[in-house]
């Protein structure tokens, strides 16, 4: 492929990642700290979170559902991981435990799509509420507090200089990525969200395969539990509240069409970070949190305006 | 042409002339005239594509003619849109209903133009007695406060009447009202037509029920090829005359049919029940084009869509090879190598925003991965060889499918099953809406495919496809197979005839 077709065929990617590159300059220039090399590992690792989030999320959206349940996931998984881990199992275990929390929650938002025939909406708003509630119960609403250092270090650790919650997401993102683009599975998705009766006339098992992305979203979302307790060194059942919000932009600001069938990872991923950079760069520049929210909530419309603008005139 | 011999008396409620429609590549109506008198039940006649429905959507403002022109009681009027047919007093009811389920009889008979009390406040009171009026003037029994959703199909209809009443209609179209009622519904739905006659309204009356053309009509008109064939007092010409008039249409296109010797038996179908179906029993052999007839809703898309799993069947025995098939889903059909092409390729054969490699794949992506891993040199080669095979013209392989024309979206979804190697291809309307070109292409296609001793079931509305292109015709009727005719032999009047339940 020429590279002029190829930058006509990335066409949407190349301009979220523009925009990136445009606020990163912008913030350089007004606050001297934003390109310290330290203050951009900070930033990664801020977003780390909400990029593994996201990255099941894309899933869902391409394949044409909505996962609201995602940040009640986070807590449900956090607490169960962390009562794991103080009860003294081994960590790989303990983090299998949280990672099959979260998948579980996901089989049980899949099964209620497929099998229930519910709007996804629905069937993971009502997630969103039983597995905060079930998060709450299991630990009588108090935070769960204190692991030792071997599982901290997968927030804390440093390899060859890189936070490991940015090497695990850049992970998460790499394995993600092929699945979505190299697989069977993948390319399942993206057909069953463009079109899913064309797809099932194909003999494509649809039920099957649009329940296993609510199941991987659910294991992402379990993939940031862990990472997010072992930062905080705590898993509180109150964790994760509105993080369905900020996936949810960060998908659609990386160019996924909520209407489903089309998208990419690179995209969400540069989605991810334009959040990420954004809060740090308005926190440098001391903008009220309050005032944040307000130019986040303009980015993430002025993204879609913007796309759905180029998409209109002249297809 | 018909003489109009009104003879001094008052103009006809409803005269078109000349009206001449085309569509991209088709001439749907090529200067048709048509006179409804007031107080009579015009019968339009025709076979499907005839072009009754398109002169319909004219009259009712839905679509705009070439040119031709409509007089309404004498006067010239230039139809604007569906809102200025209902001011000038033309009435449309379509087969399928247009009610509000949860809303009551009253309510929906005054939709959109409630009686009020001032200040936007519905006068409930009067919106149910001048409803109850309505029902009753059409010599109907309908509670008007009860929620239309609780009545009868019949019911149903006559608050659809009602509702088309308002104001003062003068033209009332009705499309094959009676193809969901009983008998007995029937009877009080022409009872109702009988009282609008007597009002003078004049109506236009389409049914492919012939029986019906002299239980309720004064005149009959005939359509064909988008041309006005002859129109007639009821009781002038025979049932079988009529079928005359509507067959024999003109063979406009050549048909490539290669005839092959046929094979051993591919397909058997015993005892398909399900929905309309009944008892539907039939087989397609190696080698041979079988075309599924008949008119609309007749059962053909079902008996499509029951033996290739999309909608499986209720109860009946489906076998492929000899050997019985557990039909849940589609893919049961397509792994014993059972294609299918539905009948609307956008919604049901393409995912139209992918491209057209992913698309030409996606029946094939088991054989083109391994553990679960796309093979993408065999994935581009598959979609290659199919887009030089079939000569789709895309720019590339990546090209997304919705830029391609009707004809090569066809030609992808015919290429799909090419590449999955499947010997027994079900398609449904084989060539609807694409360009004379690609249909000549997908014709040689299946020739091709005949010849390397696949088997085809061809379900077609196209009369003359179906006798250009099939070996053996079956016509459906009903939900039932009524006739099987050998296609070297059969005529147009014998298949319009099975299909319309007249026996040669």
């Amino acid at each position: 492929m020429s590279a002029a077709r190829w930058l006509a065929h990335q066409g949407r990617q190349v301009g979220t990642l523009a925009g990136l590159v445009l606020l990163s300059g912008l913030l350089s220039i007004l606050s001297p700290h934003f390109l310290s090399v330290s203050n951009l590992l900070n930033v990664l690792e801020q977003t780390a979170i909400n990029a593994v989030i996201a990255v099941g999320m894309t899933f869902v959206i391409v394949s044409g559902g909505i996962d609201l349940s995602v940040g009640s996931i986070v807590a449900f998984s956090g607490v169960l991981l962390a009562s794991a881990l103080q009860a003294g199992l081994p960590v790989p275990l303990a983090v299998a435990a949280g990672l099959a929390a979260g998948a579980l929650c996901g089989l049980l938002n899949g099964l209620l799509v497929t099998r229930g025939r519910l709007p996804p909406f629905i069937a993971t708003l009502g997630m969103m509420s039983v597995a905060r509630g079930m998060a709450l119960v299991f630990t009588e609403g108090r935070p769960v507090s204190g692991f030792e250092a071997g599982f901290r270090s997968l927030a804390t650790g440093r390899v060859l200089g890189v936070p490991t919650p940015v090497l695990a997401a850049a992970l998460v993102y790499v394995a993600a990525h092929l699945l979505l683009t190299r697989t069977r599975f993948g390319r399942y998705v993206y057909a069953i969200g463009g079109n899913e009766e064309a797809t099932r006339l194909s003999g494509v098992a649809v039920r099957f395969h649009k329940t296993m992305v609510y199941v991987l979203c659910g294991a992402t979302s379990a993939i940031a539990a862990v990472l997010l307790t072992a930062r905080l060194n705590s898993a509180q059942p109150i964790a994760g509240i509105m993080y369905e919000l900020d996936a949810i932009a960060a998908t659609v600001i990386g160019g996924t069409s909520l209407l489903g069938g089309s998208g990419s990872l690179g995209g969400t991923l540069v989605g991810a970070l334009i959040m990420g950079v954004l809060r740090n760069g308005l926190n440098l520049l001391g903008v009220s949190s309050f005032l944040q929210q307000i130019v986040i909530g303009v980015v993430i419309i002025v993204a879609v305006l913007v796309d759905s603008m180029l998409k209109r005139p002249g297809r | 042409m018909e003489p109009s011999q009104t003879g001094g008396e008052a103009p006809p409620a409803l005269r078109m002339r000349g009206i001449r429609k085309s569509f991209p590549g088709v001439l749907a109506l090529d200067g048709v005239d048509l006179e409804v008198r007031a107080g009579e039940v015009h019968v339009l006649l025709g076979e499907n594509g005839a072009g009754k429905s398109t002169l319909m959507k004219i009259l009712s403002g839905a679509l705009r003619s070439d040119s031709g022109t409509i007089e309404l009681a004498g006067r010239g009027v230039a139809i604007a849109g569906p809102a200025h047919a209902q001011a000038l007093g033309i009435r449309i009811i379509y087969q399928e209903l247009n009610l509000v389920p949860q809303l009551s009889a009253a309510e929906n008979i005054f939709l959109g133009c409630e009686p009020t009390r001032g200040f936007g406040v519905v006068d409930r009171a009067r919106l149910e007695r001048e409803a109850g009026e309505k029902l009753a003037a059409l010599g109907v029994r309908v509670d008007p406060v009860r929620p239309v959703q609780e009545l009868g199909i019949a019911q149903q209809q006559m608050v659809e009447v009602a509702k088309a009443l308002h104001g003062e209609a003068r033209v009332l179209i009705m499309d094959e009202p009676t193809s969901a009622l009983t008998e007995s519904e029937i009877e009080v739905l022409f009872a109702a037509i009988q009282s609008l006659t007597a009002r003078g309204v004049a109506i236009v009356y389409i049914s492919h029920r012939l029986e019906e053309v002299e239980r309720i009509g004064t005149r009959v008109s005939v359509l064909r090829d988008g041309r006005h064939v002859a129109t007639h007092r009821v009781g002038e010409l025979s049932l079988a005359e009529l079928v005359r008039l509507m067959a024999n249409r003109e063979l406009k296109e050549h048909f490539p049919k290669r005839r092959v010797a046929r094979g051993e038996e591919l397909l058997r179908v015993e005892g398909l029940r399900g929905g309309i179906l009944q008892d539907v029993a039939f087989s397609v052999h190696r080698g041979e084009v079988v075309a599924l007839a008949g008119l609309l809703g007749a059962g053909r898309t079902e008996v499509a869509r029951a033996i290739t799993g999309a909608d499986p069947p209720q109860a009946g025995r489906v076998s492929v090879h000899g050997r019985e098939l557990a039909l849940r889903a589609p893919r049961d059909a397509i792994r014993r190598g059972m294609g299918f092409l539905p009948e609307d390729r956008k919604t049901q054969g393409l995912v139209l925003e992918r491209s057209v490699a992913e698309n030409l794949a996606l029946p094939s992506a088991p054989r083109l991965s391994r553990f679960g891993w796309m093979k993408r040199a065999a994935e581009r080669a598959l979609a290659a060889a199919a887009v030089a095979d079939l000569r789709i013209k895309t720019p590339s392989l990546e090209q997304k499918v919705v830029l391609l024309s009707g004809g090569n979206q066809q030609k992808v979804v015919l290429g799909k099953w090419l590449a999955a190697d499947v010997d027994l291809l079900v398609i449904d309307e084989p060539t609807r809406g694409i360009d004379v070109a690609a249909k000549v292409e997908i014709y040689e296609e299946m020739n091709r495919l005949t010849a390397k001793g696949a088997g085809i079931l061809m379900v077609s509305s196209e009369l003359l496809e179906v006798l250009g292109m099939s070996d053996r015709i079956l016509v459906m009727r009903q939900g039932r197979i009524v006739a099987e005719l050998d296609a070297r032999g059969a005529t147009q009047e014998q298949v319009l005839r099975a299909a319309l339940g007249q026996a040669a």
